[in-house]
């Protein structure tokens, strides 16, 4: 049954860095199938992840067909990591990945070193915080990003400010709404740069939604105040400037994968999606690390996070017992043009494969930065290998089979293969 | 309430004491010249407006500690840089502080600039920096290799390091107030009067009673001068520098200080390193009114990410960080203003504007010659005391690699929980989160306070004057 990490004990087979809804099903899926120490390293008090500080509906329907809060659908993963055989390292940050699965960690303790045959990231999303949306004015208190706000909220029963604006609409302004009402915050707006809201609304949230002022076209361009914020300033798509008085900001959304680790370290970082660039069983750029959940790319649900870190399991135990191609084998690199933001994997083997080989992702995920119609072309130099007619949006990822790529006019089994989305007026 | 406690840094009345030397403003100038009078045996008290020291235009600058090649030649700037300079190097081992040696190269990138190296290799060598030296765009290459290949030339500046700009003046006021000198925050001079060789100034917290004082309000100096001595001998026009910090990862590109060549108003934008281990581009250089507003705008901040890219091109893919910016407390002339007033007691330091930083620890040196002409004389400590700073920079060892340091609260800038209680009690408390985070570093990393402001909150919530947050 679950216990604590002992340093002391035999080799760990495989790490697992951050103890999300993807690094618990990887790490019980590994238990599951007899590998015989996996330890999860959380640097939390507690695993479970982001879903901890949503104290709100609805997780685990994909796991447990139940709609649960967030905290007890975490409580629930980790009992069941636990059940498993799950070992855990909890308040321990894993603050380098070296070379051939070795770590560094620090506990209150100290830091200290350990290694694993194979090690897998899992160390998930976050907010895009206000430096990097370059947002202008002073800085001033009160400007919070949605998972600080939910924290603050959900495990220190604590609030910030009491009328915000809400920046954005993908999903997670949604976890925002609901923070609010829990904590007794009324928002005075919302606001969306693009043309329409970028989420599809859960129907629950309407009455929610029917109070909040929601603005189109509008971009936030200043925040004022002294020591807090006193009111921000916004423009629309005619370029007209009005100011809204507020006493906070929850910047929501743009999220960006928290791949400091790789970026810091000798994993690759893909400029694209910001996380480490992987092949299609999640393998990094070294192959005894496995990245999964959404370190992968911004961004998925919960549920679908938890289903990759199971996926993950099964690769990480199929090439602990040698069922992987060999790493150095050629593989096509895979990158897109600019209408599309990412694709994952960046990596693809194809063509000279072992029947025996685990299968990886079956898809190659892609992304756009704004509603489009068009056709999707995947190419390899001049030949087009792959399209089709697409009607996409930003919160919704492209899938295209990694099985219909027509790589046979690659001779050397290396060609890049370039996405592109030509845009139908 | 809490009960009042006596002579409290934060709260409470005013000592009542006559003390020898009262310093106004506790930035980075009035830091140094509280430990420099302290440890020449003067009995010293300093009042700050702000909760927190360091609020003014020491709270942001670029951390670069100057040889002075650069200086004009002969003034009091140069030779407060150069003394600064010294002291610091003979000091800040001993004070637990640190110093990079990274150097600099002053980068010429169109032939008109490469004409002007000349000149600036000539007043380095005049202000006794002798190991300046021209270089080709090779040994440029050699030295900085991620560098654009469109750099022409350089001159190559070997002892230009950077330092922590907020742990060295917290070092140096921690040393007075160790050996004797009295801190009051929140006190803010507002009048004052001088009656038979002693100086009662009036504050937010009551008056205090000094024969002489040294003016070193930065930013408000003159301001200081008008409410107290009824006229100001210079005047302050804010003078705001904008910064952009790229996320770690982007200080493996560069090994040295940046420069570019200076023009008659500023020395241009710079792309350094700092201690903490980021990368940064800036500043700019923008005239204000405001002695307070150190807003930030989009236009100058994509301005400075551009330039940045055009010099080291993979910058390009690097996350941004933090933006800042940060006021130089400029007056009419560029020369400092350090003016001495025989029959008033009083000593301005003002228009302290862009090397303070270097300077303070000259500048206190200098201004402690000037009271002894004023024919006065204390006795020198014999043993002062010597504090250790709590190290912040990135490569030093830090808290967080001992025992016992509780929880990692920031986990972008390793900040353990015993640092921030530490920071929260006395000698000098962090009330704000400002200078929390200049004492700490918390939040100030790649995600800016998402994963940690909650603990935040809770940590600080009977510590700040604007808490972040309430109770539900
Ligand atoms: C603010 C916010 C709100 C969201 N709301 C929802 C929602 O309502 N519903 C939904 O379905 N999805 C939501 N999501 C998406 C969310 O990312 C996924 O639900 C899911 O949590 C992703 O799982 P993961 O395991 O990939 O990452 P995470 O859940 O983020 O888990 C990563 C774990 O790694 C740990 N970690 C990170 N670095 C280290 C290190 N160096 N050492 C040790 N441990 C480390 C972290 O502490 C964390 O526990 C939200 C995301 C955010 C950011
Ligand atoms: C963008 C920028 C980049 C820079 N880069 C560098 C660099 O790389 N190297 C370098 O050496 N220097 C640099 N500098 C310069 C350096 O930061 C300044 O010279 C220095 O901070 C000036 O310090 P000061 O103590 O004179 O003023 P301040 O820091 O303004 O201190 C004055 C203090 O007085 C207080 N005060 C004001 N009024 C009152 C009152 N009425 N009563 C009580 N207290 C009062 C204020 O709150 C403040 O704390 C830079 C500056 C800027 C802005």
């Amino acid at each position: 049954m679950g216990k604590a990490f002992n340093n002391d004990e035999a080799p760990i087979d495989v790490a697992v860095i951050g103890g999300g809804p993807a690094g618990l099903s990887a790490a019980t899926t590994l238990k599951q199938a007899g590998i015989a120490r996996v330890v999860v390293f959380e640097r939390e008090p507690e695993a479970g992840g982001i879903p901890r500080h949503c104290g709100h509906y609805p997780f685990g329907m994909r796991e447990f067909k139940w709609p649960l809060k967030g905290p007890a659908y975490a409580a629930k993963l980790v009992a069941r990591a636990k059940r498993a055989g799950v070992e855990f390292s909890l308040n321990t940050s894993v603050v380098e990945a070296n070379r051939s699965g070795l770590l560094r960690v620090v506990t209150s303790a100290g830091p200290k070193s350990l290694s694993a045959k194979r090690v897998i990231y899992a160390t998930g999303v976050r907010e895009t915080p206000r430096s990097a949306r370059l947002v202008s004015g002073p800085r001033v208190q009160g400007v919070l990003n949605t998972g600080a706000l939910q924290s603050m909220v959900y495990l220190e029963g604590r609030r910030p400010f009491k009328r915000p604006v809400i920046i954005g609409t993908e999903l997670v302004a949604f976890s925002a709404i609901m923070t609010c009402a829990h904590a007794g915050m009324k928002p005075v707006a919302m606001i969306e740069q693009n043309t329409s809201v970028t989420a599809r609304w859960p129907t629950a949230l309407f009455p929610w939604i029917n109070n909040i002022p929601l603005l189109m076209e509008t971009k936030l361009v200043e925040i004022k105040g002294g020591d807090r914020v006193r009111e921000i300033v916004v423009r629309n798509g005619k370029g007209e400037t009005r100011t809204i008085e507020c006493d906070g900001v929850i910047l929501t959304g743009q999220f960006v994968p928290e791949a400091s680790l790789g970026r810091m370290g000798h994993i690759k970082v893909d400029p694209a999606t910001r996380g480490p660039s992987v092949d299609q069983w999640g393998r990094c750029s070294d192959p005894t690390y496995f990245a999964t959940g959404n370190l992968l790319r911004p961004v998925e649900t919960a549920g679908r996070s938890w289903q990759e870190g199971k996926q993950t399991g099964l690769w990480v135990a199929a090439d602990l017992a040698g069922k992987l191609p060999h790493y150095e084998q050629k593989a096509h690199p895979v990158r897109v043009e600019p209408t599309l933001i990412y694709a994952m994997p960046q990596r693809i083997y194809r063509n000279n494969l072992d029947a025996q080989d685990v299968a990886g992702m079956t898809h190659v995920q892609l992304r756009v930065v704004k509603p489009i119609k068009g056709e999707l072309i995947a190419s390899i130099g001049e030949h087009v290998i792959w399209r089709k007619n697409i009607s996409a949006k930003p919160e919704r990822r492209i899938e295209v089979p990694i099985a219909e790529l027509d790589t046979s006019t690659s001779s050397n089994n290396q060609g890049e293969i370039v996405f592109s989305l030509v845009s139908q007026a | 309430m809490n009960f009042q406690m006596e002579k409290s840094p934060s709260q409470g009345m005013l000592s009542n004491d006559v003390c020898d030397v009262l310093i106004i403003g506790a930035g980075v100038v009035g830091c140094a010249m509280a430990r420099r009078f302290t440890l020449e045996g003067a009995r010293v008290a300093i009042l700050e407006k702000a909760t927190d020291i360091l609020d003014g235009a020491s709270k942001a600058n670029s951390a670069i500690l100057h040889t002075g090649f650069d200086a004009p030649p002969g003034s009091i700037e140069l030779a407060c840089i150069r003394e600064g300079y010294r002291e610091y190097q003979e000091i800040y081992k001993g004070m637990g502080l640190v110093k990079e040696d990274c150097g600099a190269h002053v980068v010429a990138w169109s032939s008109n600039e490469v004409d002007n190296l000349e000149g600036i290799h000539a007043q380095a060598h005049e202000n006794g920096v002798m190991d300046v030296r021209l270089i080709s765009a090779k040994q440029l290459q050699n030295a900085e290799p991620n560098l654009s290949t469109k750099a022409l030339a350089a001159i190559a500046v070997p002892r230009e390091s950077i330092i922590d700009p907020w742990s060295a003046p917290y070092a140096y006021l921690a040393q007075a107030q160790k050996n004797g000198a009295e801190v009051f925050l929140s006190a803010g001079v507002s009048g004052g009067k001088f009656d038979s060789g002693i100086w009662t100034l009036s504050t937010t917290r009551g008056t205090i009673k000094a024969k002489h004082v040294i003016n070193c309000a930065g930013l408000y100096g003159d301001l200081v001068e008008e409410a107290v001595l009824g006229e100001a001998n210079f005047q302050i026009t804010p003078r705001k520098g904008q910064f952009v910090v790229f996320d770690k990862a982007a200080s493996k590109l560069v090994n040295s200080v940046i420069l570019p060549v200076p023009t008659s108003r500023t020395i241009g934008i710079v792309v350094f390193r700092t201690v903490f281990g980021n990368l940064a581009v800036g500043p700019t250089a923008e005239d204000q009114q405001s002695r307070c507003d150190a807003s930030v705008d989009e236009d100058a901040v994509k301005a400075l990410i551009a330039d940045g890219i055009a010099k080291i091109p993979d910058l390009k893919d690097m996350p941004i960080t933090a933006l800042y910016a940060g006021l130089r407390p400029a007056s009419e002339l560029k020369e400092y203003r350090i003016l001495p007033q025989a029959k008033k007691n009083w000593i301005s330091v003002g228009g302290i504007r862009s090397t303070g930083l270097s300077g303070a620890l000259g500048i206190a040196q200098h201004v402690f010659k000037l009271y002894q002409k004023m024919g006065l004389k204390h006795k020198k400590l014999k043993n002062p005391m010597v504090p250790i700073a709590n190290v912040l920079a990135e490569k030093a060892h830090r808290d967080w690699q001992r025992k016992d340091h509780g929880d990692i609260i920031c986990h972008c800038e390793m900040v353990s929980e015993r640092e921030i209680k530490r920071a929260l009690e006395e000698p000098l408390p962090a009330r704000s989160l400002a200078g929390l985070k200049r004492q700490t570093r918390v939040t100030m990393g790649r995600c800016q306070g998402f994963y940690c402001t909650a603990r935040l909150a809770e940590l600080t919530k009977d510590h700040f004057e604007t808490p972040l947050s309430e109770k539900i």
